[in-house]
């Protein structure tokens, strides 16, 4: 084996915080071969991006490697002059980051942006390097690269801009790439084709490659060697194959277990205890103890080694030690249940009439120009959605970002003007109501975010949070009665009434969901639009507020519309999924019929492009070409004629009709029989 | 029952106290939310932010002194015994610096000088007249024979200013030292060891070396002013010291008030326009694009002109001097209130806009909540900190722009004494031969030293409530390399 190209030895990077020191990175070693992808995985607050940053020594101002060597075949990195440094940068070790939007200069095109790091770093410029740009381009797969070389980055969409950053940190050749969540921004199908790139790119240089990531199905996809990151330290190492057969540390497994899916369904998805601990403080023992449910007093005493296993793992835990063999075969812990009784009875479900739905829904957003704003054109955000919710069932809508699923929650709720179609719950037209029915109305339909730090107001408490529905709809009766009431509903999705007092930046990204929900709970609705509630949250987190929403559930009868386009959080928790695509759903059915049989091109290609970490299923990926085409101008006959990789010639001529496939699956597509 | 002064609220003394008034009633309120509390804590522990405000609350205190109003008891009419009162109002400045306003001299007179700025033809001993530098009435007047007397006199002065000084640091050094000691509820010696070694969270050993150093030239100044004019007299021959520190009042009531006459436009329109939109929006766009294409001055000017055209023709309305200056003192701060509310509205309209899209609104448009109530509860307490920063940056603003309107000479009533006027005045002191210098650099002098404190408060305030500013200052990095320090000695 040859030596290793990265050798990072006991590195420790702290950053000064406001009250004490955050120790962000404590004592990572890691070594990175040639040609290999290694993974770094870890929940947010680990300390992985740090890592990274050290590694390339662009920490922000407050930051500072404390100790420890990155060694870059033989070089000293933390010691080297800044000069120096820039030397390195770009040319031997480059970096793509998370959000291509902006990471690229707005104001340069994407062309001149890349042969900057050509002059910089070779000295090409002139002819040699538009034709070096072209290369690239081509490279990288961006589709006329001749045209795009003078777009600016405002012209591309996401999956194009991280293609062009790609390009940039290919320039040079680097001997390594740092990969900061490169596809976290973005859409499940793009992220394939990126994640394939990137495959692609390592097959035909041999550059290495240290990626990071949360999401075990990229690191499945990908990775030649994985590390986990636990509050600041390496807790885990091994090869890819051993680490999805065997993971070794009890962290490991928590993880694994705690993705949804369908295999999960029937059950309660295991959640790992609490959260990430501050790095603020001084560690005794394992770092991972208090949320451990193997943990015995010597993890809370004794700082655990590092200890290697036969095929080449390494495993920072004490189960390990071979002194301790015989714990290895105690059984776990069993974690307490978090949620208190309901509020509320329960509400017997009438599934002979839905309790919403929608007919031929269209919410459009007029595009205005000129002097005078005259309206040019529309951009249609949702063309034409029917959609039926039993009462106490869940119906997932789930799509690529831009495809209009954000637009139908709130078209359901109220929030937006549609301007055709119906919406109507138990049988009444919500949008023939006038202002004070409709507002007597909201108390049945709530409304659950994506952001949890945006859906706070930060300048409110708790229980005024709580309490702002009920006193708007004017529930609950005397504040005396209203106050037992915040406390309960508190108890009910899992935090203790005393938090009543605080302000939502004393909560974690989950308590803060947790409190969303809550407040949504506070006016007893029968219908719940669940807009992407997890996908801002880490596994571990989101499991639990699955297990939330599924309890409430069932002990409330509870329906929900589920917004979302995460598959496996739909496999655990979805009875029927309708799939979106530009402002339509292209296909309806039960979860079953749908995610195992899927009909439609567009959902075939969705659901192969899912990184899956279920090995040994060598499943064929659809790989769409291209983007989304835009809302305002969608394409004259199938909407997915563009991308799909079995459009026939009648495809372009008019949208498909709907085909019923069995008593629930319907699906537009010209494949199946036309009425 | 009689007294022997009768209080006087002047329009703008009401509005200075309703001021007051609502600082205290925010910073109780504030007291009690620790989430408003935090950024203020964050200023509390800049140490430019606390070496600034330091100076300013020097300004405020002369200020406020100025604003307590009141006018004398004259002797009882006989005939009707009748309580009667001086005609002219003065205030607790007024009363402090008794001796600086009676003091007046025939005209110009140079700093600390005896005799006055020009020659004067005077009748000698034996009755030959002769030109010579006449003696002052009052500066210098305790001296024999000023050439000889003068330096060592003033020598014992600051001496007796500077231990005065010291003595009041000292002082003051006691109670700050005894009150965070008490607060942290420790002895008084490790606290104070604490303060001198600036390991304490508030930078006070800053505060009082800027306090001593204020004491050192403020003190020495106050005791010779008993004794000489120390910045001189101007044309009619009153002490420029009194001038300076009455225009202290000018200038904050300008900067302050306008502030509240601007507010309720700004944050109303401004957070309507952008929470409503449409025709509300376009209709306050709308007005405000108008009113900012008009060029403030010419507004200003015509505004004030218009209201000098009344008050001459209705002397009547006013009883004094001081309340017809005051009066119209008040009338330039509305109108700049209505001038410069246009740039705080289109920045809390902005705000508005991006406001109302979050999801917390969304979720309260959901629950069915009025959109008053959102706009109160929702967006108002969110840009507060834009609201509190506008009005800090703004505040020397408004004291610069005060002096250049009295330059231009719709500023504040001639009556008045504000910095615009005195440097209205050094235009055609500059002019003259030998040259009067003096009341321009009073003015100047204090008016920087306003403006900058203010600025520099203006920017510790920006750095602790804008979350654009990075959230690490300078101070944790400076901690952390202390601690760098500590670690590499016993690594872990």
């Amino acid at each position: 084996m040859s030596a290793p190209l990265l050798q990072v030895e006991d590195l420790r990077t702290w950053i000064a915080g406001r009250d004490c020191d955050v120790r962000a990175v404590d004592g990572v070693s890691l070594d990175i071969r040639r040609g290999e992808t290694f993974a770094l995985l870890g929940e947010s607050g680990s300390g992985k991006s740090i890592t990274a940053l050290s590694i390339m020594r662009l920490l922000p101002d407050a930051g500072a490697i404390v100790s420890g060597r990155v060694m870059l075949d033989g070089l000293e990195l933390t010691g080297l002059p800044e000069r120096q440094m820039r030397d390195v940068r770009g040319r031997r070790i480059a970096m793509i980051f998370q959000e291509p939007g902006a990471s690229l200069n707005p104001v340069m095109t994407v062309g001149d942006q890349v042969r900057e790091v050509l002059d910089r770093h070779l000295g090409v410029r002139g002819e040699a390097a538009d034709r070096r740009v072209l290369e690239l381009f081509e490279a990288v797969g961006i589709p006329d690269p001749s045209r795009r070389l003078g777009e600016f980055p405002f012209q591309l969409s996401g999956g194009l801009k991280q293609r062009v950053m790609i390009a940039c940190a290919l320039a040079c050749e680097p001997e390594l790439l740092v990969a900061d969540e490169p596809t976290t921004a973005l859409d499940v199908t793009i992220q394939a084709q990126v994640l394939d790139l990137l495959r692609d790119i390592q097959r035909r240089t041999g550059m290495s490659m240290l990626l990071i990531t949360h999401d075990l199905g990229v690191v499945s996809e990908t990775a030649h060697r994985v590390a986990v990151m636990y509050a600041g330290e390496i807790v885990e190492t091994g090869s890819r194959e051993a680490f999805f057969e065997r993971p070794a540390h009890p962290y490991t497994n928590k993880l694994f277990a705690s993705i949804p899916g369908s295999r999960s369904r029937a059950e309660r998805l295991a959640v790992i205890r609490g959260t990430v601990p501050p790095l603020t403080r001084d560690f005794v023992g394992c770092r991972f103890a208090d949320r451990c449910d193997r943990a015995w007093d010597r993890c809370r005493t004794t700082e655990p080694a590092v200890h290697r296993l036969p095929d080449g793992q390494t495993v920072r835990c004490h189960l390990y030690a071979p002194e301790c063999v015989e714990m290895r075969g105690r059984p776990a812990a069993v974690a307490e249940p978090e949620a208190a009784p309901a509020v509320g009875g329960t509400r017997v479900s009438s599934s002979s009439h839905p309790l919403l739905a929608t007919q031929d829904l269209r919410i459009h957003f007029p595009i205005r120009r000129g002097l005078f704003k005259r309206v040019v054109g529309h951009v249609k955000a949702v063309d034409g959605v029917s959609l039926a919710i039993p009462a106490g069932r869940t119906i997932a809508l789930v799509g690529e970002s831009g495809c209009g699923k954000t637009t139908v929650g709130k078209g359901i709720v109220q929030l937006l003007g549609a301007v055709s179609g119906t919406v109507r719950f138990e049988g009444v037209d919500l949008s023939s109501l006038d202002a004070s029915t409709l507002r007597q109305r909201r108390r049945d339909f709530q409304i659950i975010f994506q952001d949890p730090f945006a859906s706070l107001n930060p300048r409110m408490r708790v229980s005024e949070i709580v309490e702002e529905g009920m006193t708007a709809l004017g529930i609950g009766g005397s504040p005396v009665e209203r106050s037992a009431r915040i406390d309960k509903l508190l108890e009910q999705v899992g935090l203790s009434p005393d938090m009543r007092y605080r302000y939502p930046h004393e909560f974690s990204g989950g308590q803060r969901q947790r409190i969303a929900i809550a407040r949504a709970l506070a006016v007893d609705p029968k219908l719940i639009v669940c807009d992407e509630p997890t996908s801002a949250l880490d596994v571990s987190v989101q499991a639990q507020i699955l297990n939330l929403l599924k309890d409430l559930q069932d002990r409330l009868g509870l329906a929900y519309l589920f917004i979302t386009h995460n598959i496996s959080v739909v496999e655990y928790l979805a009875h029927e999924v309708a799939v979106m695509y530009l402002g339509r759903i292209v296909e309806y059915g039960t979860a079953d019929e749908v995610l195992r049989t899927p009909k439609h091109p567009y959902t075939q290609a969705l659901l192969s492009a899912v990184p899956s970490i279920e090995r040994g299923t060598q499943r064929e990926v659809i790989r769409l070409q291209g983007d989304l085409p835009s809302p305002a101008a969608p394409p004259p006959g199938c909407h997915f004629e563009p991308r799909c990789p079995r459009a026939m010639p009648e495809c372009k001529s008019a949208y498909p009709a709907e085909t019923r496939l069995s008593a629930t699956q319907r699906v537009h597509c010209y494949l199946y029989p036309q009425k | 029952m009689t007294f022997p002064i009768k209080p006087v609220l002047l329009w703008t003394d009401a509005l200075v106290f309703a001021l007051v008034a609502a600082i205290l009633l925010f910073v109780w309120y504030m007291n009690r939310h620790e989430h408003l509390r935090m950024p203020w804590r964050k200023v509390a522990r800049s140490t430019s932010g606390m070496v600034s405000a330091t100076v300013l609350s020097l300004f405020i205190l002369v200020g406020l002194l100025d604003t307590f109003h009141y006018q004398k008891a004259l002797p009882p009419d006989k005939q009707t015994a009748e309580m009667r009162y001086a005609s002219d109002v003065l205030s607790a400045l007024d009363a402090i610096a008794e001796p600086l306003r009676m003091r007046q001299e025939r005209t110009f007179s140079a700093p600390f000088s005896a005799y006055a700025h020009a020659k004067e033809t005077m009748s000698g001993a034996d009755g030959t007249p002769r030109r010579d530098y006449p003696r002052l009435k009052f500066g210098g007047a305790h001296l024999e024979s000023p050439a000889a007397e003068r330096l060592p006199d003033i020598a014992r002065g600051v001496l007796q200013g500077v231990a005065l000084a010291a003595m009041l640091w000292m002082f003051a050094t006691a109670i700050i030292t005894g009150v965070v000691a008490a607060r942290a509820d420790r002895r008084f010696a490790e606290t104070s060891g604490d303060l001198w070694r600036g390991d304490l969270d508030v930078p006070w050993r800053a505060v009082l070396i800027t306090l001593g150093l204020l004491l050192i030239v403020v003190m020495p100044l106050i005791v010779l002013s008993g004794r000489y004019h120390v910045f001189g007299t101007d044309k009619v021959g009153q002490d420029v010291f009194y001038l300076t520190l009455k225009s202290i009042r000018t200038g904050l009531v300008i900067g302050t008030v306008t502030t509240l006459v601007m507010l309720p436009f700004a944050l109303t329109l401004g957070i309507m326009a952008g929470y409503l939109r449409g025709w509300v929006d376009d209709a306050i766009q709308y007005l405000y694009t108008t009113l900012s294409s008009i060029p403030g001055v010419l507004l200003i000017a015509a505004a004030v002109l218009m209201m000098q055209v009344y008050m001459d023709t209705h002397p009547e309305t006013f009883d004094s001097v001081t309340r017809r200056a005051d009066f119209r003192l008040l009338f330039l701060c509305v109108i700049l209130g209505v001038t410069s509310w246009t740039g705080l509205c289109r920045l809390l309209r902005g705000e508005a806009l991006k406001l109302r899209e979050l999801e917390y609104v969304q979720a309260a448009q959901a629950f069915g909540v009025g959109p008053w109530r959102i706009m109160a509860r929702h967006i108002l307490p969110n840009v507060v900190h834009i609201v509190i920063i506008t009005i800090v940056l703004g505040f020397s603003g408004l004291v610069l722009a005060e002096a250049v309107l009295s330059y231009v000479g719709v500023g504040v009533d001639p009556a008045m004494n504000s910095f615009g006027t005195m440097i209205n005045a050094a235009r055609l002191e500059m002019a003259r031969e030998p040259i009067v210098w003096w009341s321009l650099a009073a003015a100047f002098v204090f008016m920087f030293l306003l403006v900058l404190s203010a600025n520099l408060f203006a920017d510790a305030v920006r750095d602790a409530l804008d979350p654009r500013v990075s959230a690490q200052l300078a101070r944790p990095v400076f901690r952390w390399h202390r601690q760098r320090g500590a670690s590499s000695r016993h690594p872990a």
